[in-house]
């Protein structure tokens, strides 16, 4: 008997083994929650089934915005951070984009309009991984400014006059062979991205440590400046992407056009199994997070019932998930 | 039969895919100081916490004088009479030593009272904790477990970092807990402290209880047979070789003079390499308030150890040369060349790596071993795009496959035992590729089995012409694991001698910085 190891994996009890798979691979259980969530909202509207690829592509074009900002969330949280200046970025940059674009030709304009996006968040990284600003205040902060220096920006073109590039308008509400969006030709190669990146990079790898014992880290010979200032830049150049698309979507571009996306993007990443405390998670959880999201407010609208009551079970629905998911994960 | 104080019986625990008990039982008689014995991962720590009421367990049953009870706080088990001290004081460091005392509603009478018996009379309560040196506060927490006036005390390694005046101070006042019919449940891994200290020992291997033995001459043998299983009586050929495992297994288990493996093989090792060209040089170094001026050369092929009492300026010197301080005065040199350590990252790519003191201090608590193991491979800029090819994955493996590093709970390196966490902080950097490897007491805490496979492998990674500088805090430890020993006092090399040379009592002379012949300090001096 005493040949027997401390432990077999064989014997687990089943609340045990429901515990490992939620903390090892989020993602089942919460495809699980979206499929009762879709049959719950085709129950209640069965008109849908009429027209499933209509309501599927209605799903997606809002769905892929929200997830791309929701991967700036995943990848700051996965180092204990937090990217709030993410809406003000995407907004500002769908913004410079069509105000450039009548007089610097598309390309030029999207170039433009991106490295700015990718400008704000280098001075985010800056504050944070120099600095040691907290990545909260850091990132509200400049997320202000920025919207400041936007809204001036605002008035001095006011005259010029602004337009969604055509392209950027195809990609944000066409689609091909009039069944596929646009806009997961975009999406599917730049979630394969950010997956392989996290997975099958050392710079994901660095992005986890940090998140998980930043003094090992740095024992181990990580230079924890270099990694953060890298991340809020891609995360600028990422909400930078969500704004443009979000801007083909609606075809017009707005100061406030993501601002009802911000805190989404947030509950998104939680949902989708990312740990705010940093370490834990990954993009896939984050996409079926954010579809999630998409589903219970289309179910919510088709219940017919006044909007703060829906403002109400929203919230409360994603705070049952976001606890019922660290009470699983949790340990014994 | 003895009524019993405290009495648990079938306790089973499991932790996702590990089981850390299987039915582990424990009677404690009044009047009697239990020792609590095991190999790391036996499930000590995980019994201790659910008798404190900090882990539930997933079944077992539990009597407390003699009445079936749960406990599922700590503020129950207080209730019924149990304290718990551990490694780590549970002070809040903001606080004052009075406010600290005032959250567990401690009389103030009876602590200075303990205090005083604790050999440190006059504490002002008023110094925040935080300014408090780490050996007195553990003696604060102590003697506020002891003015609460528990029925059962348990000291979970208390006296593992402890220096030798004070232990002896605290072994006595605790086993004066038995005249009053209380009971002490001691867990330690000198057992040496042992069989000074315990009536009885519950011995616990892989979750199990497999004996209980009383204390008494000759019981060391069996309760090393106990902890060690039947594969102890194995040879131990592929796993720790030649004369200094089996010298480093007689003498740290039994103290050198004591076991007959100990007579055998002490002194073997350190004949055997012949020191190399010179790797690290520390000129003149000092750091901080406490390390001033520190000169050693360490050389490739060497284990060349590091000997001072707790707050000598260790610590520090151990940071600076892996460039994760920034030295005050002297230089670094690196194969006879000065060099600015900057940033760990630089140290590293130097050759020179740390394994530090603590382990929080160098895993991914929540990432697996292999990723733990892998961490350095992906830390320089250049090698933060794709991974590619099997070079890395082959270290890796390699690197846990020597050192043995249990993987079972893969996962999470959070859940392995201490012994296999400190196994990943080592296998990190001989995957790497270990040039001049820096060990703070890299066995601190740890059982017999892998202290013994730790040492084995220093050894060898010296003779494959690795340099080695090793601190411990285990005196004993130094003759068996090091060729030369240099010794720190205040902040300054106090003494180089040969490690053959370098028995405890010398050692000890030597870190309280006295003449070879003068006597050892009283008690009393650690407490100023």
């Amino acid at each position: 008997m005493s040949a027997a190891p401390a432990g077999t994996t064989e014997q687990l009890p089943a609340s045990a083994r429901v515990r490992r798979l939620f903390r090892e691979q989020p993602v089942v259980p919460l495809l699980g929650l979206l499929a009762i969530l879709v049959a719950i909202l085709l129950t209640v509207q069965p008109g849908i089934l009429n027209r499933p690829l209509g309501w599927a592509n209605g799903i997606v074009y809002f769905a892929v915005p929200l997830a791309i900002l929701a991967a700036c969330q995943t990848l700051t949280m996965l180092t204990g951070g937090i990217d709030l200046s993410v809406a003000t970025i995407a907004s500002m940059t769908a913004y410079v984009m069509a105000t450039q674009a009548p007089s610097q030709g598309d390309p030029a304009a999207i170039l433009i309009a991106l490295a700015l996006a990718a400008g704000v968040g280098l001075i985010n990284g800056i504050g944070i991984g120099i600095f040691r600003v907290q990545p909260l205040i850091m990132t509200l902060a400049t997320g202000l400014v920025a919207l400041g220096g936007a809204n001036v920006y605002q008035k001095l073109v006011l005259t010029a006059g602004s337009r969604v590039p055509e392209p950027v308008a195809v990609l944000g509400s066409g689609t091909t062979f009039g069944v596929i969006p646009n806009t997961l030709f975009l999406f599917i190669p730049l979630a394969l991205a950010i997956m392989i990146l996290l997975k099958r990079t050392g710079y994901g790898r660095m992005l986890y440590a940090v998140g998980d014992n930043p003094v090992a880290a740095r024992l181990a010979g990580v230079r924890i400046p270099q990694v953060l200032i890298l991340l809020y830049v891609l995360s600028g150049l990422l909400a930078g992407i969500g704004g443009i698309v979000l801007a083909g979507a609606a075809k017009t571009a707005t100061l406030n056009a993501a601002d009802a996306y911000l805190l989404p993007s947030v509950a998104a990443a939680v949902i989708g199994g990312t740990s705010i405390f940093g370490g834990r998670g990954g993009y896939a959880g984050t996409i079926v997070g954010a579809l999630i999201l998409r589903v219970l407010l289309g179910l919510l609208g088709a219940m017919n019932t006044p909007e703060p009551i829906r403002q109400i079970v929203y919230g409360a629905i994603i705070l049952g998930v976001a606890a019922a998911y660290a009470r699983v994960t949790d340990d014994g | 039969m003895t009524e019993h104080l405290l009495e648990a019986t079938g306790v089973v625990k499991r932790y996702g895919g590990v089981t850390a008990l299987r039915g582990a039982s424990l009677a404690v008689r009044p009047g009697e100081v239990h020792a609590l014995l095991g190999a790391n991962g036996a499930g000590k720590s995980t019994l201790i916490k659910i008798l404190t009421g900090t882990v539930r367990p997933d079944s077992g049953s539990f009597r407390v004088g003699g009445t079936e009870r749960t406990i599922r706080s700590a503020a129950e088990a207080r209730a019924v009479g149990l304290a718990s001290i551990y490694q780590d004081p549970s002070v809040i460091p903001d606080l004052d030593v009075r406010d600290n005392l005032r959250l567990t509603r401690t009389p103030l009478d009876a602590f200075r009272g303990w205090m005083a018996e604790l050999g440190i009379p006059d504490l002002p309560l008023d110094v925040l904790s935080r300014d408090l040196p780490l050996p007195t506060l553990r003696i604060v927490d102590l003697a506020r477990a002891l003015a609460a006036e528990p029925q059962v005390l348990i000291l979970d390694e208390t006296t593992a970092a402890l220096p030798a005046d004070l232990t002896e101070r605290v072994l006595e006042v605790v086993g004066r807990q038995r005249d009053h019919g209380r009971a002490v449940i001691f867990i330690s891994h000198r057992l040496i402290e042992i069989s000074t200290l315990c009536d009885r020992a519950t011995v616990l291997r892989d979750g199990q209880t497999v004996g209980v033995v009383p204390i008494e001459p000759g019981a060391e043998d069996r309760i090393v047979a106990l902890m060690l299983g039947p594969q102890a009586e194995r040879p131990e050929t592929e796993r720790a070789t030649g004369p200094v495992a089996a010298g480093i297994v007689g003498a740290a288990l039994l103290g050198a003079e004591a076991g007959p493996g100990g007579a055998d093989a002490g002194p073997a090792p350190t004949a055997a390499a012949a020191p190399g060209e010179l790797r690290l040089a520390a000129r003149g170094i000092g750091a901080g308030s406490r390390l001033h001026d520190v000169s050693l050369e360490l050389r490739a092929g060497e284990v060349l150890g590091v000997v001072a009492l707790e707050g000598q300026g260790q610590e520090e010197l151990f940071e600076t040369l892996a460039g994760a301080r920034r030295p005050t005065a002297g230089t670094i040199e690196v194969d006879g060349r000065p060099v600015r350590f900057h940033h760990p990252a630089d140290a590293i790519r130097a050759g020179v790596v740390l394994v530090p003191a603590d382990r929080l201090q160098a895993l991914l608590p929540q990432r697996s071993v292999r990723e733990n193991v892998a961490l350095p491979f992906s830390a320089p800029f250049r090698r933060w795009g794709l991974r590619r090819g099997a070079e890395e994955p082959r270290k890796v493996s390699a690197a846990i496959e020597r050192l043995q590093v249990d993987t079972r709970a893969q996962a999470e390196v959070r859940r392995l035992s201490g012994g296999n966490q400190q196994k990943v902080t080592i296998a990190r950097w001989v995957a790497l590729g270990v040039r001049t490897l820096l060990c703070f007491d890299p066995t601190r805490g740890i059982d017999i089995r892998t202290k013994r496979q730790i040492y084995a492998l220093l050894r060898e990674l010296a003779d494959q012409g690795a340099a080695v500088l090793l601190y411990t805090s285990e005196l004993e430890e130094i003759r068996l694991a090091c060729d030369r020993v240099v010794v720190i006092f205040g902040g300054r090399v106090v003494d180089v001698m040969d490690a053959a040379l370098a028995d405890e009592p010398t050692l000890l002379r030597a870190a309280y910085a006295l003449p070879p012949d003068a006597p050892l300090p009283v008690l009393d001096e650690a407490a100023s």
